[in-house]
Parts: C-alpha cells; structure tokens; sequence
C-alpha cells in the first residue's frame, strides 16, 4: 500500500509540488532565522571565545557581559594570583574607543589590551603580521573585518597609522577573530598601551583572566576565586552563557527571531495542512472505496503517514540545502563572518518540521477514518 | 481466507430479518423492515426497485461495509457481523469483489495497477498482482489498454478496469452497483454481458444492484424491493418493470 499511497501523491503534480514548496520554503525560513539567531547570539561571547588561552573570568560583580562591566582596582590581580588552584592570572582590558579613518571619518571601535609579557588576550590566528609585532610602541593588531571597514579594498595594513583616541596608533599586523556584538572593529594592543589609548580613571583593568592548574576544575577554582576576593569568577562556558543571556534579555532580538520562526511554521502548517486537505478530500471516493475493498483505517493512515514522511523527507532536504545554500553564499560578507550551520539547529528544524507535517497528514485524514464505507454507494 | 469452505448445498447469502433505519425519533426513517432471502452461488441476481426502496442499504450490508440494526447476514458461512474487529474488513477483502456506479479508479494508477489493487492491499508483491491485474484485463478485452491511465479510457473501458479490479483476487461474492448508469445502451449491455461470462462461476455469487431495465433479460433471478420490503423474487422482472 505504500507504494499506491505514493503513486496517489506523485500523480497529482500541483498538489505534489505545492507540499514539497511548503515543506522546503517553511524549512527555509525557520532555519534560516534560527541559524542567524544562533550566530548572533554567539557574538555576544566573540570576546571570549577570541582568549581560547583563559578558562576563567574574574569581573566586577556587577559585571553581564565582555562589554557591560565596570573596571578593577590593579590590586585585583594579585589576590586573584593568590588563590591556590590558579595557574597563572593576567589582566584584560576591553573599552571603547574611536578612531579617525583614512578618509576623516570617525569609527567607534573596541580596544582590547592583552597582558604585556605573554600576550595572553590576543587571538591565535594571525593573517598578517608577527605576535612579537605588538611589543613595538604604539603597535596595534587590527581584526580583519574591522580593518576593511576602516580601510575598504585595502589589502595589507602593516605600517598604516591611525589616530586612536586621538592619539598615535601603528597598525602591526591583522588578526582573523569574530566581530563582537556591539562593535565592528577590534584593536588589539598591549595592556600598557592600552591605559594610554583609553584615558579613564584610576581603576582600568576590566577583567582578569586566569587558568586553572592542571588536575583543578575551572568551575570549581572559579567559585573559589569569587569566594576569596568577593569578585564575580566565571569558568568559560558559564561565562559564554552570560553573554548570551544578557544580550538575549536586553534586547528584541529573540522576540524578533521567535516571531520569524514561528511564522515559518504557521506558513508551513497553512499550506501542507490546506494542501493535504484538498488532497485528501479529492482523493475520498478513492479512500472510501479502499475501504469497501478491505483497506482497514490502519492502512490508510499508514498510507497517508508514508506520503506524509515521503514529502517531509524531500521537502525538508530541499529547505535545508537552501539554508545551507544562504549561509555559504554570505560567508563572505562581512556582516556574517564566521557564521556557520549548527547541525543541532537542522535536527530540531527536522524534528519540528516532520511533526508538523505528520499532525497535518493525520488532521487530513480524519475524514477518511470516519468515512463509512458504505457512502461509496451513496 | 476468512470463511468456510463453498458448499453447494447451502446458499452463497442468507439474509435473516435485517432491519435498518436511520436518523433518531422524529426524523427516524425504516429503511429495510426485515428483509430474508436466500442467494445462491453460480447465479446472476438483480436487486431492483426505485430510489428509495431501500436496494443500496441491502447491497452495503449485504457486502459488509454497513452494520444492520438486527438481524444476521451470513456470507458463504460466516456471520460477518459476527466477525471481531478487523476480520471483517480481511473478510471483505478475501472474499467480496465491489463494482462501484463511478468506478472510483485510482486516478494516477494505470488500468493494470488499479485491477491490482485488492491484490497489493493484501500483501502480494507488486510486480506479481499488476501481472495479475493485466491478465484479467485481457481477459475483458482491455491487453491494448492495460498501461493507460483511467482518464485516457471511455466510460466503458473504465468500467471494465473496475470489473478486472472486483475479481482480479477471485472473490466469492461480487457486488455491483448500478453498473450500467454511466454507460450508454449499448455499452452497458456489452459490460453486462461481459461481466456475466467473466465473473459468473459456480462457487461465486453475483449480485446487482440495478434499475436499468434494458438488462432485465439477462439476470438470472430478480429480487424487487419496495419501501424497504421484498416485493417480487422470481426469474422474470417485475410487471412495472418491463421494458
């Protein structure tokens, strides 16, 4: 019978490809959006995923992200260094800053100093450039999104010189790191460099970064450090999850996606349920005198359920192709650097989806397993 | 197969006061007030009478596909109302061959996939039961047009694909229902000539359901029926019925 039940569907080619279009245009659109959502929301945590070196984070404990916290007292840093469990400690400043660009033009950027001895804070990958470049006066790392917004077309930036806070800065290499939530362009210096680059008060350093001994829990040294300093100790992921969390919640932003989202899944009930529908009800004379012949209501559900998977499989193929299709053909562009398509993201979209098509296929159908046989001789 | 062995001695159908009646209280309608009758096997019987006598009501629970209000129907055997569940649905497709007035092909099925179709739903491997299916085509004339779609056959052509279907599984009992209303004279009466010569045997039953009187000549007994009763049960028609 799966095989009739297929026939059925393939024959009626509008109705076919009309649940085919639904299916894949619904797997799109929700994918899409919860793909960019993703993304988006991993920005928030850039910064820390940027320092792959540190697994905890110390902070003010008013702090709720990379770029909503309040500075430290220097004095930070050695009780931090002191708490046992701690393998090394560094301090870690993140500020704003503007910077004028080759056209006059002013461009808010992110400063970010990295500890001055081991350059811990700096992202690994570097495109242009060497590390020990930063130790040079004034140097500045410029990441590689953020250095085609200040200097668009340009193709090496080693030896440009920019004024950043008014003030001399000398661009030493690039380096290939996530664009942050808030800002578009990143410069890395050393932490020295940094107090002169970002006037401010007495206390400047933003975070301490430290690792934990081999053998410790960074979790559990965290609690520790936060326990004896009374200072705010994260461990990575908590600390990514922060973030998250604080952007996710002082902004529209998961409203926004949410309302897309569950467009996506209100177009794809509409049109596989109004389709399937229309299906069903062409097909009921058929259905009924399956019936008649000795099809039990068993069978016909389960032919319906085989169409049902048939158009959930090739429509849901198609719609994440095309996602995929989306978010390769925007790698490239600034704006989506370093978005990629989380395979969790595809499997809840593909649960989500053979669900909603396999509820639409059984809500058709209720027609037919109330259908009394004898109506085909009516 | 669901059923007793065939028997010749004992009838093909036996009706024991089925009543019938739809709607509740004041819209109630009785629609078949204790009909009883013997139908043998090997025969071509007519249920004929107006709309409204009650003759489709009779054919559907006759052929197990309408649950009487009382009464027994006992089919080669059986008491099929008897039968738990979903042996009544095997039992129908083991031993009950439907002609439908509209046919009802599978639209997007060939005419050999569609004489197939009692075949597949019961199990037998695809390939087998559509070989099946177009032999029994043949046999009704229809080789050249075995791998044509319903819609490029005539009224004729289509229904002789829904005769291939009711017997392609070799049923014991064969019910057809108004199988000439869509066809012209002449085409109505070649269908019923064919469908006596294909489907009449001695262990199967065939029972139609019908006012055409133009194929009156060709039953072997004529039931008619009347507001729900049995009104004339003999080899000729009924006096009002007469061509």
């Amino acid at each position: 019978m799966p095989w009739i039940a297929l026939r059925m569907l393939t024959g009626d080619r509008v109705k076919y490809f009309g649940l085919i279009f639904g299916i894949a245009f619904s797997t799109l659109l929700i994918g899409q959006q919860a793909t960019l959502f993703t993304n988006l929301m991993l920005r928030a945590a850039s910064g820390v995923f940027a320092v792959s070196e540190a697994d905890i984070w110390v902070m003010d404990p008013k702090a709720q992200g990379t770029d909503a916290t309040l500075a430290l007292p220097s004095t930070a840093l050695q009780r931090v260094r002191g708490v046992p469990g701690v393998l090394w400690a560094v301090p870690h400043l993140r500020e704003a800053g503007s910077v004028r660009t080759a056209e006059g033009a002013l461009e808010r950027v992110s400063v970010v100093g990295v500890d001055d001895a081991t350059l811990v804070g700096l992202p690994t990958t570097i495109v242009e450039g060497a590390r020990q470049n930063l130790f040079r006066r004034d140097a500045i790392m410029v990441d590689t999104v953020g250095f085609q917004k200040i200097f668009p077309g340009a193709v090496s930036g080693s030896g440009r010189e920019l004024e950043l806070n008014d003030r001399r800065a000398l661009i030493v290499g690039r380096v290939d790191t996530n664009p942050g939530f808030t800002a578009g362009v990143i410069f890395y210096t050393r932490y020295s460099s940094a107090l002169g680059f970002v006037p401010g008060t007495r206390n400047r350093m933003t975070f301490v970064i430290a690792k934990a001994a081999p053998g410790e829990d960074p979790d559990e040294v965290a609690r520790r450090i936060a326990e004896r300093t009374g200072l705010k100790a994260r461990g990575r992921r908590d600390w990514v999850w922060d973030n998250i969390r604080f952007i996710a919640s002082s902004t529209g932003i998961p409203f926004n996606f949410g309302i897309t989202v569950l467009l996506g899944i209100i177009v794809g009930v509409a049109i596989v349920g109004l389709t399937f529908s229309l299906f069903i009800r062409d097909n009921i004379k058929q259905f009924g005198a399956l019936k008649a012949i000795g099809v039990t209501n068993w069978g016909i559900l389960k032919m319906v359920l085989t169409q049902s998977l048939w158009i959930a499989v090739i429509g849901y193929g198609l719609g994440a192709a095309f996602t995929a299709l989306f978010i390769w053909g925007t790698s490239g562009a600034s704006q989506f650097k370093g978005f990629f398509l989380p395979g969790e993201i595809m499997v809840g979209v593909a649960v989500l989806v053979f669900v909603m098509v396999i509820l639409t296929g059984i809500f058709a159908v209720r027609g037919v397993l109330k259908l009394e046989p004898a109506e085909v001789f009516r | 197969m669901i059923g007793t062995p065939i028997d010749a001695a004992r009838p093909a159908i036996r009706l024991e006061n089925i009543r019938k009646s739809f709607g509740s209280s004041d819209t109630k309608v009785e629609v078949l007030r204790g009909i009883s009758a013997r139908i043998e096997a090997g025969k071509l019987t007519y249920l004929v009478g107006e709309s409204g006598s009650g003759k489709t009501t009779l054919i559907s629970i006759i052929a197990g596909i309408l649950f009487p209000d009382s009464g027994r129907v006992n089919l080669f055997g059986t008491d099929i109302y008897d039968l738990p569940g979903n042996d009544l649905v095997r039992f129908r497709l083991a031993n009950i061959g439907f002609i439908f007035q509209q046919y009802n092909l599978l639209p997007t099925l060939t005419a050999a996939e569609n004489a197939a179709v009692p075949l597949i739903a019961a199990g037998m491997r695809r390939t087998e039961a559509v070989q099946r299916g177009a032999a029994v085509l043949e046999r009704l004339g229809l080789a050249a047009q075995v791998n044509r779609l319903p819609r490029q056959l005539s009224g004729g052509q289509q229904q002789r694909v829904a005769i291939a279907r009711a017997l392609v599984h070799e049923p014991r009992l064969v019910v057809c229902d108004e199988p000439t209303a869509a066809l012209d004279a002449a085409s109505g009466r070649r269908v019923m000539e064919l469908l006596r010569d294909v489907a009449l045997q001695p262990g199967r039953a065939v029972l139609i359901v019908t006012h055409d009187n133009r194929i009156f000549s060709l039953a072997d007994r004529i039931i008619g029926m009347e507001d729900g009763s049995i009104t004339h049960d003999g080899a000729g028609a009924p006096e009002e019925a007469h061509p």
